[in-house]
């Protein structure tokens, strides 16, 4: 997210997902979206089946690739020599849009300089795909428009995310595929509100809206409306914020629907961290094993018990309603919240319902400045939605860009290694993914009995040959072990990952797949490298 | 001469290959179709090159070519037609013709030709009159025929394409090649008047002119060799022997509609047809009258062998561009653009049936007014009919259109045999109609069949006699079409289960009195709601056998009584008191022991026991015939009623 | 679009060029019997229950005749009766009896389209009765596949291909002994089946239904609280109990269509082992504990830890609104900006 707002001026979906089937070439790099959003994926799938040519980018065989023009199935971690490799072939054909780049783009030919060291024969070693298919891929997404790019956090969960994310606003921009209908750089969201969390400023450096705390007038305005005084200083990202407590620095943490038990990378270390803690609020629908942890535990609505808004992946703000009473004495997030603070005795949280809590968003949230529940009452409004009579819009970049200059910045790159790669010792590479039938730890789809028997248990995939040498059968239990720690789970032998890879989803507490993860972060976006590090296998 | 490198190579090649075979001064020519093979034909045919080798004599034709001369040779050929009196094998060039050939015969056969300058007698046809035929042209079931796309069946050698050039082969290609416009081809085949031979009777010109006129490429040229009709085996007969004249035909309609591509569809149960449309095909290629480049001229036109799965509606020609296509072979539905416009892999598409394709070079060659002047206004040409049942004379028959039924039936087919009364005539297979004896002096055409309630359908003719129960036919045809039902469209699929199972009922006594009125609603439902034509006839072996033997329906619903005594439910066996003489034939026969009698004693049948499989009745001597089949069925009094232990 | 006209049994009515006559019926408010048509999919033309008479004189298929300016149709006419009752007769003569035990009961199209037609049991007792016995494919947990009451109209394959691009099922066999199958005809939950449910909500008749479902006694559009597509949910409530989600077709994001985890997994919400009290953790065992308590010990320590001593991890999964309390109450009331979420996890 970090990379788009500073290459493109926002850090969300350029485009709408009803625009996805308008492509006439889609790149899809680091998502495995038909797992991970079914609903999306038809959209891809339709367009494929309609004509339209689909790059599939993954180191796996992913469900995608069945519909897929071209399956560029690169080692993990290469994607920027990937694209970048793809946009010299690009440039040097003379297919880049020349008119856009002047017209609406900085810092081109710094960016060009930077593609010398990504010629096809450098980007086929390092990524280990064919120069001859890269380049098809290149010139196809160059070919016809509109191209959309869609990415997931196969692209930002690596030590060089941001780098990887920046390569692809450089593909895109290079060839015009911005600012317009069914194009642009389409991050897919993987929970039901990342958007909305980032848009209200659940995060150490902006304010809601994206409003810096660094800048000074931010803060004020924000102490105005909030009649407090505000720290200047930005605060400590997730994985910081474990790394501080672990230190001793931060002595209570209040933590609110989330379960780093399982979902945080190195997940020892978080959870060493949080023994560590003085007092360790846990808020929640259910008790859960980061909750057992805690000092005490407050019960949370869940969302069919409460009313507001979710901000989906295409920036849409749409209204959740109440259906049934919390169960026992359980209340909504909110509340609890203001609950809290009433009783330090602090005021400006003495809301009626959600939507006084909106008014006060739009008040000082500019995108969301015309949102109000009457207008999102039958169809949600995509943000930027300023005032009371926007529309809303659906596609970004149409004019300007978001950035101090209003034009988009290529960025110059190089390529780097993943933080950790195999060798001897930890010779495979393991990288995660999802299930289709379950939703990040579990915490509410394994209580659902019908997911559960239809997916009931961790699996490591591993390619029949790497099985085979080491004497695996299917469906047997495997150790797997990294610098960090060690689970088990069973194999499922499967072409779908190549030699050398194995993978696993995080879903399952009975087999703690990031207790084995990297703790490598991105250095800009913060976001730890949990697409890649290196295990050893054996028969447990 | 090893290819043909211009048009006008074409009868140089003919006259070389002439010349070659003109040095072998007798050939054996035994007959290889599928029938005859079954029949022992191609070990006929090894004893032949056993007895002629003996003689010191090398049969390799090759040698021919070769400049050498030959005293004998022996080939085989494709189905001379004749399937009842086969194996068949002819001599030539005296043209003497043998039936039932076995292979202890064939010594004394080249005996008496080669040394004696006589025939085997005992081996030739013998005539009603008792006289003996030499020659096919004796033959009533010959000599009534005009074979012109059965020409080349059981002249040539159809693993040879030498032989197929030796009789003027590909010399319509190199006419149309040579001298004529796309345009002017497709202006000869709608002159002749030639129509479809698949059944639906189309004209093939207006088709070939829509397969011109599209607009899309590429365009593909599609031969229909997915014969289904039960007992039909025309194109098959075709295609193994002699397939070189499907490929001139499919290439002259290449070049007619603009195609580069072809395929024929055969079906999988035909592997001898397979074979030889192969090899038919690599020798065109060889000698350069398919492939690249045809003939020097440029023309590139290929032919691919698909086979298919055997379903019966595959024949129907969206399926089966679909079922090449590697999809489900089913009907597309209506509307829809027709497979000229939107064929094989969605592109323009030209379908013919294989005997429509195979008679483009003789149409070419002898051109539209000689084709026109044989058949009738309406339908030109010849009809080629599988000719089965109860005949004198089975086999395969090509007649001028026009012929009427009791021509084909009596003159050619010899009548029913043993005497039987003839009660009707099936054409059109699953999809066509029964005819009556009132109706045997309808002319063979596509329009006076129709107005009969049959159809020509793609060539398959079923003679019945008295002892043939109508509803037991209907039956009969409704479970193939049930069968073959591709089950995607309700009226088709569950209505010809429906019409089935009434008819099951009905033949198993359990008729009821409103299922003839049933039976003819649904048909005419069937007809009307289905998706494709297979569908869409499904039923006219109901509503003509309804409409000219409706009596025979009547009988088996309100009496309970199968006038032909097929209907095992209805009958009963019984034993006349007066013409018994207790032999004990029968009981010693009966399988269920439900005979019982002393010797010389009359005997009796338990009803209770009876199974109705007649053998009481075949053992009985003539002499007595003492055995009736009775319907209804004689009741079974109560207590006689005995438990048969399962 | 251009528009023309057509004639309906004497009914003028206007069409877009391109629809077919079913279409431009259902767009007029006027209904022809049909079930094998279904908005969302391709026409397939198969039941054949839609037949209506063109120009007085040629049988037509109304789901798959485009309409043309001038055109004559007629949904009665004699011909056309007595093919569509036929047609009708024969899937019910095929069809269980079982209606008022049956899933779909009261929103069965065969029900309908029977009733219209006129099915009599006169009628129907002419007809050789049966139903195919094929046992009930009960491997997936979220619904049944009943081959009995199949009426093999199609709409599941054409779902599964045409929206969903799973290909799943199909049909294997042929003539009465076609069925819709999976590859291998091997249980629906050993598939490729992605337990989607978008051919259950179709099906016309309950050859697919849900697992115990029941009727809610009212609907609720709310959002889908799972990944961060955003589709329109429709929570359908009985008592303080969510028994059912539907697609919400009014949503511009799924316009009805929704996953596994989305239709299916609701059954966390009225789960029993959701926290009801809050919890306070004594002697290293956390034990239920009032608001009030939990509350004062919650003020008390944070007041302790005000600055960045302090931090809160907001989520992705909850409301707008619960998010910028949060943020709120960490900068305003703790005085610092160490508050993130899991988006980027």
């Amino acid at each position: 997210m970090a990379g788009l707002a500073t290459s493109l001026g926002s850090g969300a979906m350029t485009n709408s997902i009803a625009e996805i089937s308008g492509a006439s070439t889609i790149f899809a790099i680091g998502t495995n979206t038909t797992q991970a959003h079914p609903v999306l994926a038809l959209q891809a799938k339709k367009a494929a089946r309609e004509g339209a040519n689909l790059i599939v980018a993954n180191p796996k065989e992913i469900d995608l690739c069945r519909h897929a023009t071209i399956h560029l199935q690169h080692r993990p971690g290469t994607d920027v020599a990937l694209v970048m490799g793809m946009i010299k072939v690009i440039v040097d054909a003379g297919l880049a849009d020349m008119d856009f780049i002047s017209s609406r783009c900085e810092n081109y030919d710094g960016f060009v300089d930077s593609l010398k060291e990504f010629d096809l024969a450098t980007a086929e070693k390092i990524t280990g795909v064919p120069g001859e298919l890269i380049s098809k891929a290149a010139k196809m997404y160059a070919g016809e428009g509109p191209s959309s790019i869609l990415y997931c956090m196969g692209i930002t969960q690596h030590c060089h995310g941001t780098d990887n994310v920046w390569s692809l606003s450089n593909l895109a921009l290079v060839t015009g595929n911005i600012g317009k209908a069914s194009a642009g750089v389409n991050p897919l969201r993987g929970q039901n509100n990342v958007q909305g969390s980032c848009d209200m400023g659940a995060l150490p450096d902006v304010y809601p809206g994206y409003q810096k705390v660094a800048k000074a007038e931010n803060k004020q305005k924000f102490e105005a409306a909030w009649g407090v005084s505000l720290s200047d200083k930005e605060g400590l990202t997730h994985s910081e914020i474990f790394d501080d407590i672990h230190d001793g620095e931060i002595t209570a943490l209040y933590l609110i629907g989330e379960n780093p038990y399982l979902s945080e990378a190195n997940a020892n270390h978080a959870i060493e961290s949080m023994n560590r803690l003085d007092f360790l609020v846990v808020q929640d629908i259910f008790l859960t094993e980061t909750a057992e942890l805690a000092d005490v535990v407050l019960p949370a609505s869940s969302f069919a018990e409460k009313d507001g808004t979710f901000s989906n992946t295409e920036r849409r703000i749409q209204r959740v309603r109440k259906a049934i009473d919390s169960p026992g004495e359980a209340k909504p997030d909110w509340r609890i919240v203001a609950d809290i603070a009433a009783e330090m005795g602090a005021e400006g949280f003495d809301f009626e319902d959600e939507a006084q809590i909106m008014a006060e968003i739009s008040s000082l949230t500019p995108s969301y400045g015309g949102i109000t529940y009457e207008r999102i009452e039958d169809v949600g409004l995509q943000w930027p939605c300023p005032t009371q009579d926007h529309p809303g819009t659906p596609t970004l970049h149409t004019e300007k860009f978001g950035t101090p200059s209003g034009k988009a910045r290529f960025m110059p790159l190089s390529f780097r290694d993943s933080a950790e790669l195999p060798d001897e010792e930890y010779p495979f590479l393991l990288t995660t993914d999802r299930s289709l039938f379950h939703y990040h730890t579990g915490s509410m789809t394994r209580r659902v009995d019908g997911l559960e028997q239809l997916d009931s248990e961790e699996f490591l995939k591993i390619n029949p040959k790497d099985a085979a040498s080491l004497g695996l059968e299917d469906n047997e239990m495997v150790q797997i072990a990294s610098r960090r720690g060690q689970t088990q789970a069973k194999t499922k032998v499967t072409k779908i990952c190549p030699p050398g890879l194995v993978s696993m989803t995080f879903h399952f507490a009975e087999s703690p797949t990031n207790v084995l993860t990297s703790p490598a972060l991105d250095p800009v976006a913060k976001i730890p490298e949990t697409k890649v590090c290196a295990v050893k296998l054996e028969k447990a | 001469m090893q290819k043909v490198n211009s048009p006008a190579d074409v009868a140089k090649m003919r006259d070389y290959c002439q010349a070659a075979f003109a040095r072998r001064k007798l050939r054996f020519l035994v007959c290889a179709g599928t029938g005859c093979i079954a029949g022992g034909s191609l070990e006929v045919y090894e004893e032949f090159k056993r007895v002629i080798s003996e003689r010191g004599i090398d049969i390799n034709v090759d040698l021919l070519f070769e400049g050498q001369e030959s005293e004998a040779g022996t080939v085989t050929s494709g189905c001379h037609g004749f399937c009842q009196m086969g194996p068949l094998v002819r001599v030539e060039p005296m043209g003497t013709f043998y039936t039932k050939v076995k292979a202890k015969d064939v010594e004394e056969i080249v005996t008496a030709t080669m040394d004696e300058n006589t025939v085997v007698e005992r081996l030739l046809y013998e005539k009603d009159d008792g006289s003996h035929a030499t020659t096919e042209l004796d033959v009533p079931f010959y000599n009534r025929q005009q074979r012109i796309v059965l020409g080349g069946c059981g002249t040539i050698d159809a693993e040879d394409i030498r032989e197929y050039f030796a009789v003027d082969g590909f010399k319509a290609l190199a006419t149309i090649l040579q001298d004529l416009s796309p345009e002017q081809v497709i202006e000869i085949v709608k002159d002749s008047g030639l129509r479809g031979r698949g059944g639906g009777g189309f004209p093939a010109g207006r088709k070939w002119e829509a397969g011109r006129n599209a607009k899309a490429t590429p365009k593909y040229v599609v031969c229909n060799g997915d014969e289904g009709d039960p007992g039909a085996f025309m194109d098959r007969s075709v295609l193994e022997a002699n397939p070189q004249s499907v490929i001139e035909g499919m290439t002259i309609a290449a070049y007619a509609i603009g195609a580069e591509f072809g395929v024929v569809y055969v079906r999988a149960e035909y592997p001898l047809a397979v074979v030889r449309l192969l090899k038919a095909i690599e020798q065109a290629k060889e000698y350069g009258v398919l492939g690249d480049n045809i003939m020097g001229t440029g023309f590139n036109f290929d032919i691919e062998v698909f086979q298919g799965a055997g379903a019966f509606v595959c024949g129907e020609s969206t399926a089966l561009t679909l079922s090449i296509e590697g999809k489900r072979g089913m009907p597309r539905v209506a509307p829809r653009p027709r497979t000229t416009e939107v064929g094989l892999y969605d592109k323009p598409t030209l379908l013919n049936n294989v005997k429509s394709f195979a008679y483009v070079p003789d149409i070419i060659r002898e051109g539209a007014e000689w084709f026109k002047g044989i058949g009738t206004e309406s339908s030109s040409g010849t009809a080629v009919f599988a000719l089965t049942g109860n005949i004198v004379n089975a086999g395969l028959i090509e007649v001028p259109m026009g012929i009427k039924l009791r021509e084909i039936i009596y003159d050619i087919g010899g009548g029913i045999p043993k005497g039987g009364t003839f009660k009707a005539v099936q054409t059109g297979g699953p999809s066509g109609g029964c005819l009556p004896e009132s109706l045997l002096d309808t002319p063979i055409d596509y329009d006076s069949l129709d107005e009969a309630g049959s159809i020509m359908g793609s060539g398959g003719m079923v003679v019945m006699d008295e002892r043939t129960c109508m509803v037991d036919v209907a039956r009969y045809f409704l479970n193939f079409t049930e069968e073959e039902s591709c089950g995607q469209c309700v009226p088709c699929r569950l209505g010809t289960k429906q019409l089935l199972e009434i008819l099951n009922d009905i033949c198993a006594g359990k008729g009821k009195k409103q299922d003839i009125d049933l039976l003819i609603e649904l048909s005419h439902s069937i007809h009307g709601g289905s998706v494709c034509g297979l569908g869409q006839t499904a039923a006219n072996p109901v509503l003509t056998t309804l409409r000219y033997f409706k009596d025979e329906y009547e009988a088996h619903i309100n009496d309970k009584c199968c006038p032909a005594r097929v209907c095992k439910d209805l009958i009963s066996f019984r034993i006349n008191e007066d013409k018994c003489k207790g032999c004990t034939l029968c009981a010693r026969a009966c399988p269920v022991s439900a005979i019982s009698g002393e010797k010389k004693e009359v005997h009796v049948i338990d009803q209770g026991l009876c199974i109705q499989c007649g053998v009481c009745m075949e053992k009985c001597p003539n002499k007595f015939s003492a055995v009736d089949c009775v319907s209804p069925k004689i009741p079974v009094p109560a207590k006689e009623k005995t438990e048969v232990p399962a | 679009m251009s528009k023309v006209t057509i004639t309906i049994d004497g009914l003028q009515i206007s069409a877009d060029q391109g629809m077919t006559v079913l279409e431009a019926a259902q767009a007029n408010g006027l209904y022809i019997p049909n079930l094998c048509n279904h908005p969302d999919l391709k026409p397939a033309g198969l039941c054949r229950v839609c037949v209506v008479k063109m120009d007085d004189w040629k049988i037509a298929i109304s789901c798959k005749q485009p309409v043309k300016d001038g055109m004559v149709i007629s949904t009665e006419d004699p011909e056309v009766q007595q093919i569509r009752k036929n047609t009708v007769e024969l899937i019910v003569a095929d069809h269980p009896m079982t209606c008022l035990t049956c899933e779909a009961d009261g929103k069965c199209e065969l029900q309908r389209v029977a009733h219209y037609v006129g099915i009599t049991p006169e009628g129907l007792n002419r007809y050789r009765r049966k139903v195919r016995a094929i046992p009930i494919d009960r491997s997936n947990p979220f619904f049944d596949v009943d081959h009995s009451k199949c009426i093999l109209c199609g709409i599941c394959v054409r779902t599964c291909d045409e929206l969903q691009n799973i290909n799943a099922i199909d049909y294997a066999q042929r003539g009465v002994a076609s069925f819709i199958s999976t590859l291998g005809a091997k249980p629906i939950a050993d598939s490729r089946c992605e337990s989607c449910g978008e051919c259950v909500v179709r099906c016309p008749v309950a050859a697919l239904a849900p697992k115990g479902a029941q009727e809610p006694m009212r609907e609720v559009k709310s959002i889908c609280a799972y990944c961060g597509v955003g589709c329109g949910v429709m929570l359908g409530v009985r008592g303080q109990k969510v028994v059912s989600v539907q697609g919400d077709r009014d949503n511009p994001v799924n316009k009805g269509s929704l996953c596994v985890k989305g239709r299916f997994g609701y059954k966390f919400i009225n789960h029993p082992e959701r926290l009801k009290t809050p919890l306070i953790k004594k002697n290293g065992k956390l034990e239920e504990a009032t608001w009030d308590e939990a509350l004062e010990l919650v003020a008390d320590k944070f007041s302790k830890s005000k600055g960045d001593k302090f931090a809160a991890l907001a989520s992705a999964r909850i409301t707008n609104e619960d998010n910028y309390l949060i943020q709120k109450f960490t900068r305003a009331v703790m005085g610092t900006n160490n508050i993130d979420h899991c988006a980027r996890l």
